[in-house]
């Protein structure tokens, strides 16, 4: 019987510590399908954020080491530039991208580290159990705002792809979703892209993905993924906010 | 062998090269920033790599990823900046990841102040971030022991898996003394654990200070402490300077011992029978060479330019059979060799 479909080599066959409908286990496939498609796990280096993809360099095949809170671009950083013909990415929430780690982030942008972000936002920190991140939407229930969240009080949303897309060093900024296959496809190419980015040694590449938390968010899986697009994508529009692929002077 | 005429802090950054450094990360602070500029200008051209970091916190993580693929790495700071790196030096610690790290001592707390200090003692042998861990601590007390011990942290921190600090203070990183580089032999070690690629060979590595099952947290910090037990047998070190037969023993280490040898040397000219004990090693502290020293010292005289840490070791390795005085300046002053004789001759060393 001819196989068509399996789990890509460079994911680990171990069982996860993700909720069920958590969208986490779909991006963890899609990147090692782009890994395993590029033929680069034995020249490819993780970087794990502190967050509900903490554990990650167990599933990750490749070599893999764990930051301290928010510092992955900065590790990444480290490992980039002493080895500069092995692919590095970091995998991050949006906690540890956007709050604790936003210079870390900026500064490896504007750097044009030739590193790729796989940044997984879903407007929580789901591992300490649902409080407010730095891109919570305006009115969203959390733990540290159960009154919903007042940009008054608390401020407005942060919105990664285009504020790190204004930076010469980004040589990608890209939201994408994994709400539908149509999108599930589109990020994949989009991580595809990041990689091959830094292969051709363009620079600071961005995969921002969209992502659902039904645990913290109190939704089912479905439900999450209804809100997700009736309400997440509204405010993080889809889109390639920076590529320097269209820029003539690059 | 070659002799030249170097400030602390660049012949500290000369040596780190010699001794096969070849990343640095840091971020400007006086007064070490001699460092940075330093491998700024002369790096690159002898194959390694500078990079000027946003902060310090950065700079820390850029060391914890640089030195996770298994190659040597190097920080450096002041005070302040060395508080900042607390967070990623205790995840290097767990990681058990090899690097080094400088600290040229400036006064505190706070932004303090940019002239020489030992205030930073406690912070760097005893709370240097979170969690059950030490540092190899590394003390010079001349520009000659900038480059000697920069070079022998790189290979222990190898041996033994570790992060190892130079303490120095700002004394030694400004001032300039003739010294000669001596031929580097530095040790290569496997080092089988590091993340650079498996290539298709080999099962993935991992480097991560994250153990949630108690046991394991456990038994991974009861093996770094085996390791640290091995460490205070045979990496101790201390100067032991007319000890013998000194009747009142000091204790001083870095910039100011060669103060307090200075007394030493006063007070012997007036026939007081005066010793000086100078740890080279904080951590692991010469516990034995003051047990030795007090064979003959009746009393003790800690020297320092704090309010009194190191004073606490001291008393510690005498377990309370010696009486042990202390005398200190802090925030950037500096005691003079008259002043440390005036108090050698109050607490009376016998004649």
């Amino acid at each position: 019987m001819a196989v068509v479909f399996e789990r890509p080599k460079s994911l680990v066959d171990v069982s996860t510590h993700y909720c069920p409908g958590c969208t986490h286990g779909i991006i963890h496939r899609i990147l090692c399908e782009v890994i395993d498609e590029m033929g680069i796990e034995g020249d490819t280096i993780g970087v794990c954020p502190v967050g509900c993809s903490v554990m990650a360099y167990d599933y990750f095949g490749c070599d893999m080491i764990e930051a301290p809170h928010g510092r992955a671009p900065a590790v990444a950083t480290g490992v980039k530039r002493a080895n500069p013909d092995k692919f590095v990415f970091t995998y991050q929430g949006d906690g540890d991208l956007a709050a604790i780690g936003t210079a870390e982030t900026v500064h490896s942008a504007t750097r044009g580290e030739n590193i790729v972000i796989i940044f997984v936002n879903n407007g929580t920190y789901g591992m300490t159990g649902g409080q407010m991140a730095p891109t919570t939407l305006p009115g969203q229930v959390t733990q540290t705002t159960p009154y919903g969240r007042d940009p008054k009080i608390q401020g407005y949303p942060v919105r990664v792809c285009e504020m790190l897309s204004t930076l010469d060093g980004t040589a990608l900024a890209q939201r994408v979703s994994v709400d539908s296959v149509p999108h599930i496809r589109e990020a994949k190419k989009a991580i595809r892209k990041a990689f091959e980015n830094q292969k051709e040694k363009k620079g600071f590449s961005i995969v921002e993905v969209l992502s659902t938390c039904p645990t913290n968010w109190g939704l089912s899986p479905t439900e999450a993924i209804e809100r997700l697009r009736n309400e997440v994508m509204p405010y993080y529009p889809l889109g390639v906010y920076k590529d320097k692929e269209g820029e003539n002077n690059d | 062998m070659e002799r030249k005429l170097m400030k602390g802090n660049e012949a500290l950054a000369e040596a780190a090269i010699r001794a096969g450094c070849k990343c640095f990360f840091g971020y400007p602070i006086t007064p070490q920033t001699e460092i940075s500029a330093y491998l700024a200008k002369n790096f690159a051209k002898a194959g390694g790599l500078f990079l000027q970091a946003e902060s310090e916190i950065a700079a820390i993580n850029m060391v914890l990823g640089a030195a996770s693929t298994g190659v040597r790495v190097m920080t450096s700071s002041s005070s302040p900046g060395i508080s900042l790196k607390s967070e990623g030096i205790s995840y290097i610690a767990g990681s058990d990841l090899p690097a080094v790290i400088i600290n040229v001592q400036r006064g505190g707390p706070g932004l303090g102040g940019i002239q020489p200090s030992q205030a930073d003692y406690w912070q760097a042998t005893k709370a240097l971030g979170h969690g059950d861990f030490q540092l190899l601590v590394y003390a010079p007390a001349s520009v000659q022991e900038m480059v000697d011990m920069v070079v022998t942290a790189f290979d222990k921190a190898d041996q033994y898996r570790m992060p190892a600090m130079i303490l120095a203070d700002g004394f030694l990183g400004q001032m300039m003394e003739p010294i000669a580089f001596p031929e580097i032999k530095s040790e290569t070690v496997e080092k089988p654990w590091a993340t650079t690629g498996h290539g298709n060979k080999r099962a993935h590595n991992i480097v991560n200070s994250l153990y949630l099952k108690p046991e394991q947290l456990e038994k991974n910090v009861f093996e770094r402490y085996e390791r640290y037990e091995k460490i205070k047998e045979t990496e101790t070190d201390a100067e032991m300077y007319l000890t013998d037969d000194a009747e009142i023993t000091l204790v001083a280490y870095g910039a100011t011992a060669r103060v307090v040898k200075s007394a030493v040397n006063m007070a012997r000219e007036q026939g007081i029978k005066a010793g000086l004990v100078r740890p080279k090693t904080l951590w692991p502290f010469p516990v034995k060479q003051i047990k030795e020293a007090a064979k003959s010292a009746e009393k003790f005289l800690v020297v320092e330019m704090s309010m009194g840490q190191m004073i606490d070791d001291v008393k510690l390795a005498l377990n309370c059979s010696k009486p042990v005085e202390f005398m200190g300046r802090t925030g950037g002053m500096i005691m003079k060799p008259a002043e440390v004789l005036e108090e050698i001759k109050k607490i009376g060393g016998k004649k």
